[in-house]
């Protein structure tokens, strides 16, 4: 069974591990996946814990569908207090881990503590045992999991570790699986180095018994052919995300000289189209690969073809690697793009956030906020795309005063590097953006504003109002599974009904995050995507619980209101220029430059945005400082909490 | 028309959804070691090959079987198990060519692919088409036409240009 799945907790420190079920009741009110590690965070972090200190649990899990028969369950999720924005950390990621780990027996780590010397974690078959990491130390994630693989003699086993970026602490390390599947944002890679924590590695072949696997094969029958229909996750398929990079770059909705323009000129060489030539070059005309029983294989595969890196294979690169090396640095390469995109693979770093704040320090470098003397004599201009890769290793090893400085995140590096070099940094909570440019388009900007983790596309981003579907459309998607009878607007320049967008779909992206679900596979790029409406049948057929959609919906709300509790305890206030509901004011000063008619000349207004942020709140149930109010808390049963339930 | 499993292993993703829907299918469980077909991958290189049960004509495992526990289906040509008579002593593990007799630790059964008696859940679920159920002879066709689309290719081209692996 999926509910026999059980729970770990594991410290560092003393060596022990304590394993304990799942109770329904905790099911029933969090789900799984991320919704449940947003309890556990909140119950096992200390107030104000220091994130490098033994203390931050780092809590690692599946969702409550991973590796059952529902579609693309490959999903990862891992929390700690964040060490580069000192409040919510979060990641999630694709490949084979989580599946492997629930045929191991678990669904949910909490990891405390601190490993005196470099440890992994080899989990197998219900058992946990601290190994020595001593030798796995200083390799990369590919060596890493292939060392742990020949350590054991099998080839099947899953592991998820990191780099020299995590070793080094560098604050926005990731968590790495298989060849490119990354736990990006908020430095859990970080987390795992303070604690000497190389590697979790798995390997199991205990049943997942499903309640009922007729109906639960032939219902992903139909779900497949659903979400396969869908030509976005068509494109995806044959293109992979750079699709979405070369959509909105060519209307104008791409950073590009970090936040100099809304649009990258003479991209050719790295348009989806000549990024898939390569890939069909270099790997045949069948080259792209699937997570986990996923149908919609977005992941190219590709080998670089010319540079220091020539020969090497790696997967993607994804649409942000194409906006952190490409556009944001404004390198048009496409040697860069890949051979950055293989580095930080290697390395274990988020390619967003390390592209993103090198490409801060070239707007610093052009206005004389940094000079030669502080790079060293690198020329850090705009288009240098050999000072790009000289960075991406001097701040992953920490080699440099530029790298070191940088590789303790944004805004510590706004401190050392002095002047006015903060207001350049195009940041949210202290986590740098992706490099989508949302001036044109209020609703995402409200998006990436109140993202619990900080900047970032996949809490809350309404994508689909760029498709301009008429206002029936978005009534019927946006008034279920709760009735909605408030202004909605298929004008992407609009700020009415903007918050309530937000507000659902944050809450749809938590129930996919909680059932182990990729975001593909939800109404995210496709408005006929499954959402509440159609997962109650997933997961009464695969696990025998029943919810409602209203039930699920609730749920997820819950969960949110978790990480805005977190965020608030960990000191989070609405208009907090580094741990705030805020944008960086570039957003509401400098009209965009470039781009469609709808997009040339916009920017932010203040006033409406402040508005919307009200409204967000007000939907939510929280007051104008962004608190849960007491009511909310009731009505969510969020009241007793930490209730220590696990 | 006897109709046999064919793999086009340039065509997977390695998403393994055929290993979980054979063993939802036959043990109704989701979990790839009671699966009969397995993805053999190298992810380095970026290599994934779906490894089935080719049904052999002259079949080793029918062959050293000690009390001939297996046979041959009629209608469909595929080899099955009988585990009444199977003693579980798993010759037939050691013996098949592509590692395609698989061994429950369960249940110490050995197993294998019996094609979903006619209509393989794998070729049903495989989006791609790596794996697919098809007459015998419509194989050699295909391969001709794919093997002569290469050699025209490779003599419109400089020797080694040819980028397809």
């Amino acid at each position: 069974m999926a509910l026999d799945r059980k729970i770990a907790y594991i410290d560092l420190t003393t060596g022990k591990v304590e394993t304990k079920p799942i109770p329904l009741e905790v099911r029933k009110k969090f789900v799984g996946g991320r919704g449940l590690d947003a309890y556990l965070l909140y119950n096992h972090a200390p107030k104000g814990c220091d994130p490098l200190g033994p203390e931050n649990p780092l809590i690692v899990s599946g969702g409550l569908l991973t590796a059952t028969c529902a579609s693309a369950t490959s999903r990862t999720h891992i929390m700690a207090k964040s060490p580069l924005t000192n409040l919510l950390g979060s990641c999630n990621m694709g490949g084979f881990f989580s599946p492997e780990m629930a045929w191991a027996g678990f669904h949910h780590l909490v990891i405390t503590g601190k490993a005196d010397k470099p440890v992994y974690l080899w989990i197998h078959n219900g058992e946990i045992e601290i190994r020595d990491a001593s030798h796995l130390w200083g390799k990369t994630c590919t060596e890493t999991q292939w060392a742990i693989r020949e350590d054991h003699g099998d080839e099947e086993i899953k592991s998820m570790v990191i780099g020299a970026a995590g070793e080094n602490l560098v604050t926005y390390a990731c968590v790495m699986t298989g060849i490119k599947n990354s736990g990006g944002r908020s430095g859990m890679g970080c987390v795992m180095g303070s604690k000497n924590l190389k590697a979790v590695a798995c390997r199991g072949d205990m049943d997942i018994k499903l309640a009922h696997p007729v109906d639960a094969l032939e219902h992903n029958k139909t779900f497949i052919e659903q979400i396969t229909s869908a030509k976005v996750n068509q494109t995806q398929g044959t293109l992979g995300t750079p699709f979405i990079w070369g959509a909105t770059n060519c209307w104008g909705g791409v950073r590009t000289r970090n936040f100099q323009y809304n649009q990258m000129l003479y991209a050719d060489e790295i348009e989806p189209e000549a990024i898939d030539d390569i890939a069909t070059e270099t790997m045949g005309p069948h080259h792209m690969a699937g997570c986990f029983g996923c149908q919609v294989h977005c992941r190219a595969k590709y080998k670089i073809k010319t540079g220091p890196l020539a020969g090497k294979y790696d997967e993607g690169p994804e649409y942000t690697s194409l906006g952190a090396f490409g556009s944001e640095p404004d390198c048009k390469k496409a040697e860069t793009v890949l051979s950055a995109n293989h580095l930080v693979d290697q390395y274990g770093v988020d390619n967003l956030e390390i592209g993103s704040i090198i490409s801060w320090a070239m707007e610093l470098y052009e206005l004389g906020i940094l000079t030669d003397k502080e790079t060293d004599g690198l020329e850090l201009k705009f288009g240098n795309d050999a000072a790009l890769i000289e960075m991406i290793h001097q701040i992953c090893n920490r080699s440099s005063w530029l790298g070191n400085v940088l590789a303790d995140g944004g805004i510590p590096a706004s401190e050392a590097i002095g002047k006015n070099s903060f207001d350049y940094l195009i940041q949210v909570k202290g986590m740098n953006n992706l490099h989508s440019d949302e001036r044109a388009t209020p609703g995402l900007a409200l998006n990436i504003a109140t993202a619990s983790r900080g900047s970032d596309h996949l809490r809350s981003r309404p994508a689909i109002d760029l498709y301009h579907l008429p206002e029936k459309v978005l009534r019927k998607i946006y008034s279920s599974p709760i009735p909605y009878d408030g202004p909605l607007s298929s004008e992407h320049t609009d700020y009415v009904g903007k918050p309530w967008q937000v507000f659902w779909q944050e809450n749809c992206y938590m129930a996919v995050d909680s059932l182990g679900i990729c975001k593909y596979h939800t109404l995210f790029l496709g408005a006929t995507l499954p959402n509440f409406e159609d997962w109650p049948e997933v997961i009464y057929y695969n696990t025998g619980l029943e919810f409602t959609p209203e039930e699920l919906w609730a749920a997820a709300e819950r969960c949110n209101n978790l990480e805005r509790l977190f965020n608030l305890r960990e000191g989070l206030t609405r208009n907090d220029p580094y741990k705030g509901d805020t944008l960086n004011h570039r957003y509401f000063d400098e009209p965009c430059r470039r781009g469609a008619p709808d997009v040339v000349g916009r920017t932010i207004d203040r006033e409406k945005f402040s508005i919307m942020i009200d409204e967000f709140y007000g939907h939510h149930g929280w007051d104008k400082e962004g608190v849960p109010t007491p009511e909310t808390m009731a009505r969510l049963g969020l009241d007793q909490e930490p209730s220590h339930l696990l | 028309m006897e109709k046999f499993l064919t793999v086009n292993a340039e065509k997977c993703t390695g998403c393994r959804l055929c290993e979980q829907v054979c063993s939802v299918v036959h043990e109704g469980v989701s979990n790839p070691a009671k699966s009969r077909i397995q993805i053999v991958k190298w992810e380095d290189e970026g290599r994934y090959i779906p490894m089935i049960c080719q049904q052999c004509e002259d079949a080793p495992c029918k062959n050293v079987c000690p009390v001939g526990a297996i046979s041959r289906d009629k209608d469909f040509g595929f080899l099955m198990v009988n585990q009444e008579v199977c003693i579980g002593c798993r010759s037939c593990v050691n013996i098949c060519p592509f590692g395609a007799m698989n061994y429950n630790r369960t249940t110490h059964q050995v197993f294998k692919c019996d094609l979903c008696g006619g209509n393989p859940q794998c070729v049903r679920f495989c989006d791609v088409k790596a794996v697919d159920f098809v007459s015998a002879d419509a194989v050699p066709a295909r391969k001709k036409r794919e093997s002569a689309l290469r050699q025209s290719e490779a003599k419109g081209q400089p020797a080694g240009a040819q980028g397809h692996h």
